[in-house]
């Protein structure tokens, strides 16, 4: 037997070692020549590249890789404009002290902005080094080309690398917007299914998430929470835990509460053990009321999202009129791994290590709550669990930079699963009334919607930990840009679609994937589908008669195809006596109705006995313009499908008066592999178009398909996400 | 007080001090050792996450208290089923396909299918989908682990 002290370097031979970051505590670090500090300005082109002595290339995104393979997809992007190796190629993602700030990685813009922006850069770079060749070989630009990130004069002779134009000094030139990018036709390593940078090391447990950061001297911390969102904390008796192996200090800031111990298991034990006094609170509505507490909630102003005629004067000419209602739920992020991160304070100066989705955003909140100066702040991204949104991995950096302000020493915080599920931000519940009217040949001659949503748009959520202890915090709603999809692809003559913008939401509100875009492209794709099926029209012809958008057009055209769509109305005639009735659907969305095509046909059977749902085959047509890797793309496409399958048909938040209920995997379930769908896709690759996004538009067709899909089978339209079988069997019997 | 606990861990000899016996065999992987195969997704045993080997068989290292383990037991980590050098058949199927997302789950899904695929020659898709049906993933990577833990099965 050998001990711990020799079997622990054995283990760290083995690759898994402590994350040492040297740089830390720099928060200014070097760049090129000895002093100066990196450009982070979106208009320079160091601020995005650099190429080393050996004609390595770093890449620096704002962007970061949320487990979608962006990483990947920037790699092929920035080698592309260059012309050097993939494995040349490194990316430094949402570090604020070396990346410029892009955005938040979120609404699908990391290839379609993110991307852009460093091919644009690249291309600024690789028209630079050509001049700088040109000079250096003698010979003018158009005679040079580039090989592996080496200048070569044709036919053959000298030759000069990246690494000896520029190596290791910075370029010192503004971002040239007007600089001409590759034509499409010569690429070589964009639009093809390059393998994943990251997946070999996730299959082995070399990959370093979040979660295994460790900073020298590191403490572990856990955050005592509420058992009401509102309560207020009125004692805490620190002797109950004091006894504990390696507690460190519990601390309390107002109504913040958390401990810190040497050992994560000592933190999580004194948390567990600690005992406190909190005052009762009960402000959350009765959850079988929720809808109606939502439409009867204060607005605070209307936004009219599209208008064409006159609605009020079509509708009552009309010689049938359709209303409807639909909802769709609370749902929660439910990432597989919680929210983590490691906050070091030193010399005034704040560096936290975390999964954030939005580290220059960060900055400024722990900045404002911890009344420091936005420089003396720097967060630096480690790719987490996936994240779907806004989660708690910001709150979770909030509790780690309290409590490492009271202990004076680095302090990691992990969330444990009742924290991520209950307070996590929640997407906001959605109601939506639908109202239109069908002339006698079953033309729709007016479309009215109204969306009860909460006000607000996409800044910044504000942090658990500043809230609870009374510091500096945002106080708007941040539920994102959740208007979207709500006007609709097809050209009716009278049309209004209006939100309404609520002034109270029950849970603290952020996106989660596809927000807003979903439930309205849900709401919108089903009673489309309602209205075909009251003109006795086939889904598909009734959707092409109302699209003028050729890629629209063509998209859904080849959805028909792809899925061997069989024309016909809706509900299918013949569905026969078994207790299993099979039906297709389909909805169509163009993304924020300015990019991405979506098209799905889903195949669904429908137990009539149980109410149950199995959502078996989904066929997929996808246009996102240019296409930078297509296995990545197929990826995320099946991920979209499969997560808004488990949103459709199983999920939803539970709570009483005081709290969330639904705290672990047990009370808020998610789909497993016995009921994933089979998904197909054609992928749409138009080279010489921009590249659009593809994290989200897919997800966004998938409830409605689903819904129409179980209307062909059984008559029934399910208009309340998520579809339990209680609620088709109930919808089954008020037929 | 630190008690001293033998275990034996991706075929090493190893005694690790701990406060609390009953603390579960998942913190040492992490935080003693420092291995980064076995994560923290749920400390429920609900995700699999965490999943390792336990004398070849798949089980919950979130709910393992120390004490209930036996200095002989077999611990094996995702780092002892194979390495980057020499890949486990499902490891390499899993890249093959690529068949993870942001891969967080896939430490569970790698060694769930390993200890399934060891005792089950030739298994349908249905019985991998049940085999799996305890391991959940956020990102629906479940397509292609499927295909991943087929094609596995036909190199195992």
């Amino acid at each position: 037997m050998t001990d711990f002290a020799s079997t622990r370097r054995d283990f760290l031979k083995g690759g898994a070692l402590i994350i040492g970051f040297a740089v830390a505590s720099r928060l200014t670090p070097t760049f090129g020549q000895a002093g100066a500090v990196k450009p982070v300005a979106a208009d320079e082109v160091d601020s995005f590249l650099a190429v080393d002595a050996d004609g390595r290339v770093t890449i620096y995104s704002g962007k970061v890789d949320l487990g979608t393979g962006v990483r990947t997809a920037l790699t092929q992007m920035a080698a592309e404009e260059l012309d050097v190796p993939l494995e040349r190629v490194t990316v430094i993602q949402g570090d604020t002290a070396l990346t410029p700030d892009q955005g938040p990685t979120y609404g699908s813009l990391s290839v379609q902005n993110g991307g852009v922006q460093i091919r644009q850069a690249a291309a600024t770079a690789r028209k630079h080094l050509l001049n700088l060749a040109s000079q250096r070989l003698g010979a003018p630009t158009g005679d040079l080309f580039v090989e592996d990130g080496v200048v070569k004069l044709k036919p053959g002779g000298n030759s000069v690398s990246y690494g000896e134009l520029v190596g290791g000094r910075s370029f010192a030139l503004k971002l040239d917007k007007d600089t001409k990018t590759k034509d499409p036709a010569a690429f070589k390593v964009v639009g093809k299914p390059v393998a994943r940078l990251d997946i070999p090391d996730k299959c082995t447990g070399r990959f370093t998430y979040m979660h295994d950061v460790r900073v020298d001297g590191v403490v572990h911390g856990r955050a005592v929470r509420p058992p009401a969102f509102g309560a207020t904390l009125q004692s805490v008796d620190e002797n109950s835990v004091n006894h504990l192996p390696g507690i460190l200090k519990v601390v309390r800031e107002g109504n913040f509460l958390g401990v810190v111990a040497e050992t994560e298991w000592g933190a999580i034990k004194a948390a567990q053990t600690l005992k406190a006094t909190w005052s009762q609170w009960e402000g959350l509505p009765e959850r079988s009321h929720l809808y109606e507490v939502v439409r009867t909630t204060k607005i605070n102003k209307n936004d009219v999202t599209s208008t064409a005629g006159n609605v009020e004067e079509a509708l009552p000419k009309a010689a049938k009129t359709l209303k409807a209602t639909y909802e769709f739920a609370i749902h929660t992020h439910g990432s597989i791994g919680p929210s983590c991160a490691i906050v070091e304070i030193k010399d005034n100066q704040l560096s936290c290590w975390t999964a954030s989705q939005a580290t220059h955003n960060l900055r400024k909140q722990l900045a404002a709550m911890m009344n420091m100066p936005v420089e003396n702040v720097r967060c630096i991204y480690v790719e987490g669990s996936g994240c779907y949104g806004r989660n708690g991995h910001e709150d979770a950096a909030g509790d780690a930079a309290l409590l490492a302000r009271a202990v004076g020493r680095p302090v990691r915080v992990q969330w444990m699963r009742a924290d991520e599920h209950g307070w996590d931000p929640k997407g906001p519940p959605t109601l939506i009334d639908l109202h239109a009217g069908l002339d006698a040949d079953g033309d729709v001659i007016a479309w009215e919607s109204e969306f009860f949503i909460p006000e607000g748009a996409a800044g910044n959520v504000p942090l658990i930990a500043a809230s609870l202890a009374g510091l500096p915090h945002e106080t708007a709603y941040s539920p994102g840009n959740i208007i979207q999809n709500s006007a609709i692809p097809y050209a009716f003559r009278n049309v209004r679609t209006v939100c309404h913008r609520l002034a109270e939401t029950p849970f603290r509100p952020s996106w989660i994937r596809t927000p807003g875009r979903m439930q309205n492209t849900y709401a919108n794709e089903a009673f489309m589908d309602e209205l075909a099926a009251a003109a006795g029209s086939d889904s598909l012809e009734f959707r092409l008669k109302y699209l003028k958008d050729p890629r629209g057009v063509e998209l859904l055209q080849r959805l028909a195809a792809f899925s061997k769509w069989e024309k016909r109305a809706s509900p299918q005639k013949n569905t026969g006596e078994s207790n299993i009735a099979k039906g297709r659907g389909l909805s169509y969305v163009k993304y924020e109705l300015n990019r991405t095509y979506v098209g799905a046909a889903a195949e669904v059977e429908v137990n009539r006995q149980t109410g149950e749902i199995r959502a078996a085959r989904f066929y997929v047509v996808h246009d996102c313009g240019q296409i930078i890797n297509p296995d990545g793309l197929k990826n995320q496409i099946e991920g979209n499908v499969v997560q808004t399958v488990s949103r459709t048909l199983i999920e939803e938040l539970t709570w009483d008066h005081s709290m969330v209920t639904s705290l672990d995997w047990a009370s808020y379930p998610i789909i497993t592999f016995p009921d994933v769908p089979e998904v197909v896709t054609e992928l749409i690759d138009r080279p010489n178009e921009k590249p659009w996004g593809a994290g989200e538009p897919s997800a966004a067709v998938i409830p409605s398909a689903v819904s129409n899909a179980v209307f062909d089978a059984i008559g029934v339209r399910l208009r309340s996400v998520p579809f339990t079988p209680a609620k088709v069997k109930a919808a089954m019997q008020s037929i | 007080m630190a008690k001293a606990m033998p275990l034996h861990i991706n075929g090493q000899s190893v005694t690790v001090n701990v406060d609390d016996p009953d603390m579960p065999l998942l913190y040492v992987l992490r935080d003693n050792l420092y291995l980064r195969g076995p994560r923290f997704g749920c400390g429920l045993g609900q995700c699999g996450a965490c999943t390792v080997h336990v004398d070849g068989e798949a089980f919950r290292s979130c709910i393992i208290p120390l004490s209930s383990l036996r200095e002989e037991q077999q611990i094996v980590t995702l780092e002892g089923l194979g390495s980057a050098e020499k890949l486990h058949p499902v490891q390499k199927a899993f890249i093959d396909e690529q068949a993870v997302q942001c891969g967080y789950c896939i430490n569970g899904m790698i060694m769930q299918a390993a200890a399934y695929l060891a005792k089950n020659k030739n298994p349908s898709e249905a019985d991998i989908r049940r085999a799996l049906a305890n391991n959940l993933c956020r990102c629906g990577t479940h397509v292609r682990i499927v295909r991943a833990v087929k094609r596995a099965a036909g190199n195992a």
